[in-house]
């Protein structure tokens, strides 16, 4: 076992972990906590994969930026214990050993995948640098760059719209 | 031997995803619910890097930045819309939010 496989052990089992506890939770804070946990995971793991830019961005924008949205929400409605209610039978019965099956299915698809198996994702290859990132994201997707820039305009309009208090 | 194979990526971008849609499904709080829509959208990142490293292209890191750009935007709105929700209401079970339901 090499560094890089013990760290994609450790950092996807953290990454799982996460996730259960998000479903597991009660109180939507530890909810927002255990997401804090699958986003820093998953950082580490862009790190390994050579990615270092969306590493960042990815504790800035998503563990930083919109994890303190989710908690300053959270806290603003006081939100407490959600409560519990009962499914209907076809939920409980149907839906849920269809959803493990089909997660399973998924896994093992891809766990046995011939075509996925055969490309690995060497260390030998250098990483992405940010420089490469920019001048692919500057020349080649400059269009959808500056659409982002009236996407996140329009967002903070509706933003303020829905959240100011009525007349 | 250093080079983990992309599949282990997938698979655990796969788990992630299905974990993301059970909880969306069986959350009942509606921050809880749209938390549940943000570790779907990670999941699918993890996925978009691993394809981009295996192919050893840049596109797909792309697309991880403007898919966190359009996350960032969709949660600004949502908490809106939650707030807003939870100020007409005064709950924030998805179970009350039954209006539209014939």
């Amino acid at each position: 076992m090499s560094v890089p496989f013990v760290l994609f052990f450790v950092c996807g089992a953290l990454a799982v972990t996460g996730a259960v506890l998000v479903i597991a939770a009660r109180e939507p804070i530890h909810s927002a906590l255990a997401l804090v946990l699958v986003m820093v995971a998953l950082a580490v793991l862009y790190l390994l994969l050579g990615a270092p830019f969306i590493a960042a961005v990815q504790i800035i924008v998503y563990a930083g930026a919109i994890m303190v949205l989710f908690v300053f929400v959270i806290m603003l409605l006081n939100a407490g214990v959600e409560e519990r209610t009962d499914f209907s039978a076809i939920a409980k019965y149907i839906g849920l050993p269809l959803g493990f099956v089909l997660i399973f299915w998924a896994a093992h698809w891809l766990w046995r995948s011939q075509a996925a198996a055969a490309i690995g994702t060497s260390a030998s290859i250098p990483a992405a640098s940010s420089h490469d990132l920019s001048v692919e994201l500057f020349r080649q997707y400059l269009f959808p760059f500056e659409a982002t820039s009236i996407l996140i305009l329009i967002a903070i309009l509706g933003a303020l719209v829905l959240a100011r208090k009525e007349q | 031997m250093s080079i983990i194979p992309v599949s282990y990526y997938l698979v655990l971008s796969a788990v992630l995803f299905g974990l993301g849609v059970i909880a969306f499904v069986f959350k009942r709080n509606i921050i809880t619910v749209f938390m549940s829509i943000e570790l779907m959208l990670n999941a699918v990142n993890l996925a978009f890097v691993a394809f981009a490293r295996a192919h050893n292209q840049l596109d797909g890191l792309v697309f991880v930045f403007f898919v966190i750009v359009v996350a960032a935007a969709e949660a600004a709105v949502g908490l809106a819309l939650v707030i807003m929700i939870a100020q007409n209401r005064q709950s924030l079970s998805v179970e009350r939010m039954n209006h539209l339901k014939f």
